[in-house]
């Protein structure tokens, strides 16, 4: 049951890009449109659930002088897998998110993980920590795309969703469209949460 | 006695009884004429424009206020009223309507109450609110007309595209296009005049701002164009939202320095980067711009210009 | 070539800002702009190491990765050199310039996993830019980087007295200035 606990902190409790502010580059630069949100979210996960795995595996190993180093560079192993699997298999979707693939190696869920969870615990609970964050991320990095897709260019996975009379705010898939909507998301999950916590308190 | 009823506030305990809504009420009269005329030069159109900007804030304010429990009494102070007023008169006159209304619900959302409201939002609102309404539906923002609603370039547009400009006298009464609050330039300086004479608005930033783009657009060539000292300084200060923009909107007491070099170093600041934008930038126009990014240098510069603290090492 | 240098550099800083458009090193532009003494300080150390960084990477690139046609090590080739270049950075900074270490030191190690540097290495390499190119872009994308966060603490520093909504304090807050200051930056686009 415990794992279950585990993999559902990463969705909720602990969303690394709502609750923990992690990840933010990726998540602002690449949620204009939701096919880029879940490609970089799942290409995130992946470097996620593998780099969990085997430094949980290595962690008996690795110095405890020198595992930072050590985490970025099997870190930085998968990154380059993933970006090479990527660039062969979807070459249209790598374009778009451009820098921003290699970049998962210094994205701070993934070392945070490594540091935090990882290096203390079991294979297994690393892998299910993974899967949690990695989703979580995914979910999160879906949910902003969305909002931002739709209200921006007025369509969901590339789709027209909304009727001709409606013109786009183009605002939402430019740059400064994407600090205020998340800064907007986030406000509004906090308002959502004191709210039942008030209600729960009362 | 009861201890209750007495209130305890820092000085200064006596003040000269001017209020946050005398100032609005000021401002709102001072910008008046400038409105009237666009009604008549433009068209009926343009009061429908006028009144959706105003009610839109009004509305959005008094919600806010509701939904964040505050007494609805603050909407009184005219802010809001003044906020949706300007940013209405920083559009184009064929602008339609739900556009302005939209603009007008981003500038007191976003542009004031995420901050708490009044008093502590570091950028304008009317032009947080226009510059949202810019990047969301540039073509609608663009969309200049004249007399009657009729499509017609903007002086600063003919200008770049190498046309003739209409004759100064044009500029500086009205008579072009343009965001329909910022044509009679006439208006806008006996306007300006008057809050200055009222002491609402320091002469200081207008006058920094009006000189360094008069500068900078004479000395320097604009782009594709060489020779120094042959650019038309008087056309550039004519033209565009400048005049609007250095009395009415960089002037903002809450959003501009407090000190009088501070002051100086915004007017300043916001000519150099609108002559800077209007000579080889992208738009051919940089007001809303150039006075957003000096309202968010305004904490740096009231720091660095505020001098020496007494006692302070 | 000159006019090109001119364009990389106020292209970095006012057109494509490092932070406000690029979306790099969002992480310490949050995290450290609470005081602008602490911005500054953070803004010095990233100017100096993406520089540095940027020199470093495109040797690598051009005398290591080209000629053994192993480009696609370059991820992983870059965060090291990086995390090398920071540790050496501060050894040398702790024995040079013990004053700067003090000013400089403890944002130090936080720049190893500041995207920004990571960042510009591997758009030096996309763009094919030469050595000279190479360092005014990793300089002048530093200089961004401090530009926006200085301005940023700034604002933040104000802030702090205000009665924001509970619900946006914090993060939520930051991230509307950020989008506000972008919205702003934005009037330079199509600028040289």
């Amino acid at each position: 049951m415990r794992s279950l606990r585990v993999f559902s902190r990463g969705l909720v409790d602990e969303n690394p890009v709502f609750r923990l502010l992690l990840g933010m580059c990726p998540t602002l630069a690449v949620s204009t449109a939701a096919i880029n949100g879940l490609g970089m979210g799942l290409a995130a996960a992946a470097v996620l659930v593998a780099s969990n795995i085997l430094i949980s595996l290595l962690r008996s190993v690795i110095p405890d002088k020198i595992r930072i180093p050590c985490y970025i560079v099997v870190i930085a192993t998968f990154v380059t897998m993933v970006d090479l699997l990527m660039a062969a298999f979807v070459p249209d979707l790598h374009a778009v998110l451009g820098i921003f693939i290699p970049l998962i190696v210094v994205n701070c869920i993934v070392l945070q993980r490594a540091e935090a969870f990882a290096s203390k615990n079991t294979v297994f609970m690393s892998a299910v920590d993974g899967i949690g964050m990695g989703l979580g991320f995914t979910v999160a990095l879906m949910i902003l795309a969305s909002i931002r897709e739709v209200i921006g260019s007025g369509t969901f996975f590339g789709i027209s969703v909304l009727p001709l009379a409606f013109e786009p705010m183009k605002l939402m898939v430019s740059p400064p469209g994407a600090f205020i909507s998340l800064g907007l998301i986030i406000g509004l999950i906090n308002y959502l949460k004191n709210r039942r916590e008030a209600e729960r308190g009362a | 006695m009861d201890i209750k009823k007495l209130t305890v506030s820092s000085s200064p305990h006596l003040h000269s009884g001017d209020t946050v809504r005398q100032a609005m009420l000021l401002v709102l009269l001072a910008l008046a004429p400038a409105a009237l005329f666009a009604v008549y030069h433009f068209g009926w159109y343009v009061l429908a424009i006028l009144l959706t900007g105003t009610i839109s804030a009004v509305l959005a304010e008094t919600a806010l206020l509701r939904f964040m429990k505050k007494p609805l009494t603050i909407v009184l102070d005219g802010s809001a009223a003044l906020t949706g007023l300007l940013l209405a008169l920083n559009v184009p006159a064929g602008a339609p309507l739900w556009m302005v209304a939209i603009g007008a619900f981003m500038a007191i959302i976003i542009g004031k109450h995420v901050f708490g409201g009044l008093g502590y939002n570091p950028f304008n609102p009317a032009l947080v609110g226009r510059a949202i309404l810019v990047s969301s539906w540039p073509a609608h923002m663009m969309a200049w007309v004249g007399p009657g609603l009729i499509s017609s370039a903007t002086p600063l547009a003919m200008q770049r595209a190498g046309e003739a400009v209409p004759p100064y006298l044009d500029l500086f009464f009205g008579l072009k296009a343009g965001s329909l609050g910022e044509v009679s330039v006439f208006l806008l300086l006996l306007g300006g005049i008057f809050l200055i004479c009222k002491r609402v608005i320091d002469w200081k930033i207008p006058a920094a701002y009006l000189a360094t783009v008069a500068l900078m657009t004479w000395v320097l060539p604009a782009r594709g164009q060489i020779g120094f000292f042959a650019g038309d300084p008087l056309m550039h200060v004519l033209s565009g939202g400048l005049v609007l923009g250095a009395f009415f909107m960089a002037t903002d007491w809450v959003t501009s320095p407090v000190t009088k070099l501070g002051r100086v170093v915004m007017g300043l600041g916001a000519g150099i980067i609108t002559a800077v934008i209007r000579l080889y930038g992208g738009l051919p126009e940089g007001v809303t711009f150039a006075i957003l990014i000096m309202n968010g240098l305004t904490p740096l510069i009231d720091r660095y210009t505020m001098g020496r603290r007494f006692g302070v090492r | 070539m000159v006019p090109n240098l001119f364009a990389i550099f106020f292209g970095a800083i006012l057109i494509n800002n490092f932070v406000l458009t690029r979306f790099l090193g969002i992480c310490p532009f949050l995290g450290v702009s609470k005081k602008i003494e602490t911005a500054v300080g953070m803004s010095l150390a990233v100017i100096f190491v993406m520089t540095v960084a940027s020199l470093a990477t495109w040797g690598i690139q051009t005398y290591l990765l080209m000629p053994f046609n192993m480009l696609y090590l370059r991820t992983i080739s870059f965060i090291l050199v990086i995390a090398v270049l920071v540790q050496f950075v501060e050894m040398v900074m702790l024995k040079a310039t013990p004053t700067l270490y003090q000013a400089l030191g403890v944002y130090l190690p936080l720049i190893t996993t500041n995207c920004a540097v990571l960042g510009v290495t591997l758009l030096n390499l996309n763009e094919n830019y030469t050595l000279v190119q190479s360092l005014m872009h990793g300089f002048a994308g530093g200089v961004g980087f401090g530009l926006a966060i200085v301005v940023f603490a700034g604002i933040r520093e104000r802030l702090d007295f205000a009665p924001i909504p509970k619900a946006l304090e914090g993060f939520p807050i930051a991230l509307i200035v950020a989008g506000l200051l972008s919205i702003a930056f934005s009037g330079f686009q199509g600028l040289l």
